[in-house]
């Protein structure tokens, strides 16, 4: 018995963590969902939410985070490709995460400098011909820095599903003639669509919730569901309609989540 | 397989990594800059620095962040170690895996979503915005990760181990202090510097809990890059850099040490 209280002491600070700052925010967010502005219980946010402005919203940060991810996707899978393929392929990817590793703020703001209107993206495109361009604040520039900054998310769990591809496979097919293309398309690809998948989820989520790029980056050119969400809470200071947004991003999270977390266990472990 | 790779990969190969670092190494190289903007390289200056270290206010700030992130990811380790060993002990897959989803939901839930909900619990607490709610969230945000850097290392531990000190007498302490705890040692360091590079890079989080007198790093950048260019950002992001580079390489030897080279994996 004395066995059962000494292990019950040790669990009490964890078992705390998980009831007030796991379990309790989740249900206060659901909590406040239903109450207007007044601080009284109704639908109104709900439906408000099914308004042609939310709903709008709701399609352009789906939209945004789409073609994030595809970019992403279309950049780190050849990236994490050829690292397989290097001699100290370990030590290039660590040289691919270590720009993960500086605060996101910094690497923001250094996109002020290249974009800006005297920037050096502009001096490029003045010297092969294109000229000056207004790059900051608009919507290529969020997109931009967005993939930039998911970029290593992505390379991360597609080079380890690569790496983790029996070699003996492509062998095989190239025995029995298939051309590159088919071997990429029916082995490699499938063997490592969990790793294509963990990636995906890893930037498709916070994409959907981005919010201070958006506002340092993108100007005011690209609401996301978390810039509504921060300007409901901390300007507008409606933290029902705010904490309705936020139950709606929880949805479409579990959504994702079910719909590309098949072996994700394995992935992550 | 042929390992040679053709010379247009050889050219993607480089501008992706080009692209990578293109930015921090723009920010260091114009915190040289006499000019003042990021735009025209003047003259090489230390200015910047200068300015830089007689700012009190952000000196303070600086100070702020770092006796944050190492507070929580003190504390989030030791939480989250008995946190691991309570859901190793537990038998029931069933029960087990509920527990690991409980864990696992503050890792992919998006800031916004932790710092809103935050929010919200610490105004109805009675917790003033300031110090102790941004460590609080910290800490809360933290201990997830520190459970799933330890939680391999007990399960590789073979059992016989532990029955093998219970038959020679340890008690219950002797054997989590003299077996447990030495042996999952790299386990506890990983998640130590998880959640130390968490707290330092954490922004969104912070934004939400902060209070008016109170603010850390991301935050004030955040702010300052809102109101434009100002070269000891970069001054700042220099240091930054070099500082996390250092945590990088501290990270490395330490977990190196503990077999191979573990838990890339669990980056985000």
């Amino acid at each position: 018995m004395e066995n059962k209280t000494t292990r019950n002491l040790y669990t009490i600070p964890y078992v705390i963590w998980i009831a007030f700052f796991v379990i309790a925010p989740i249900l206060l967010v659901l909590y406040y969902s239903f109450q207007d502005i007044d601080g009284s219980f109704s639908l109104t946010n709900y439906r408000n939410f099914f308004t042609p402005i939310y709903l709008e919203m709701t399609l352009s940060s789906f939209w945004y985070a789409f073609l994030i991810t595809l970019i992403t996707l279309l950049f780190a899978y050849p990236t994490a490709y050829l690292l397989t393929k290097l001699k100290h392929k370990q030590l290039w990817l660590l040289l691919i995460i270590v720009p993960s590793w500086i605060n996101l703020l910094l690497k923001a703001y250094a996109f002020l400098g290249i974009f800006g209107t005297y920037g050096m993206a502009n001096k490029v495109l003045e010297a092969i011909g294109i000229g000056s361009k207004d790059i900051l604040f608009t919507d290529f520039s969020f997109v931009f820095v967005s993939v930039y900054i998911f970029i290593p998310f992505m390379i991360l769990p597609i080079f380890n599903a690569l790496d983790k591809l029996n070699p003996t496979y492509l062998d095989a097919a190239n025995d029995l003639g298939a051309s590159r293309w088919t071997t990429f398309r029916r082995i490699v690809f499938p063997l490592t669509i969990d790793g294509v998948k963990a990636g995906c989820q890893i930037t498709f989520i916070p994409a959907l919730s981005l919010f201070m790029l958006t506002r340092l980056i993108a100007g005011s050119q690209v609401i996301t569901l978390g810039t509504a969400i921060e300007q409901q809470f901390l300007v507008t200071q409606n933290w029902g309609m705010g904490s309705t947004i936020a139950v709606f991003l929880i949805i479409f999270m579990f959504i994702i989540m079910f719909a590309t977390g098949t072996k994700r266990r394995k992935a992550r472990g | 397989m042929d390992k040679r790779l053709s010379p247009l990969s050889r050219i993607f190969l480089i501008v992706m990594f080009a692209l990578l670092y293109l930015p921090i190494f723009y920010l260091i190289f114009y915190s040289f800059n006499s000019g003042g903007n990021m735009y025209d390289f003047e003259s090489f200056t230390f200015d910047w620095y200068k300015e830089l270290f007689q700012d009190t206010r952000l000196l303070i700030i600086v100070l702020n962040t770092i006796v944050i992130a190492l507070l929580s990811a003190l504390i989030s380790t030791i939480i989250g170690v008995l946190g691991a060993m309570m859901i190793y002990k537990i038998r029931s897959g069933r029960t087990k895996n509920a527990l690991l989803s409980l864990n696992n939901i503050l890792i992919v839930s998006p800031d916004v979503i932790i710092g809103a909900s935050f929010l919200i619990l610490f105004t109805i607490a009675g917790i003033q915005l300031g110090f102790y709610s941004v460590l609080l969230s910290h800490i809360a945000f933290s201990i997830p990760i520190v459970v799933l850097m330890v939680l391999p290392k007990l399960s590789e531990m073979s059992p016989s181990l532990l029955d093998a000190a219970r038959d020679l007498g340890a008690s219950r302490w002797k054997v989590i202090t003299k077996v447990v705890i030495p042996y999952i040692t790299p386990g506890i360091f990983a998640g130590f510097f998880m959640a130390l590079t968490y707290s330092l890079d954490d922004f969104a989080v912070t934004f939400f809990v902060t209070g008016n007198g109170f603010t850390t790093l991301s935050v004030e950048i955040y702010s300052l890059a809102r109101q434009g260019i100002s070269l000891s950002i970069n001054a700042l992001s220099t240091i930054i850099f070099l500082v996390t580079m250092l945590i990088v390489v501290i990270y490395h030897l330490i977990t190196r040490r503990g077999r191979k080279s573990p838990d890339l994996e669990v980056l985000k």
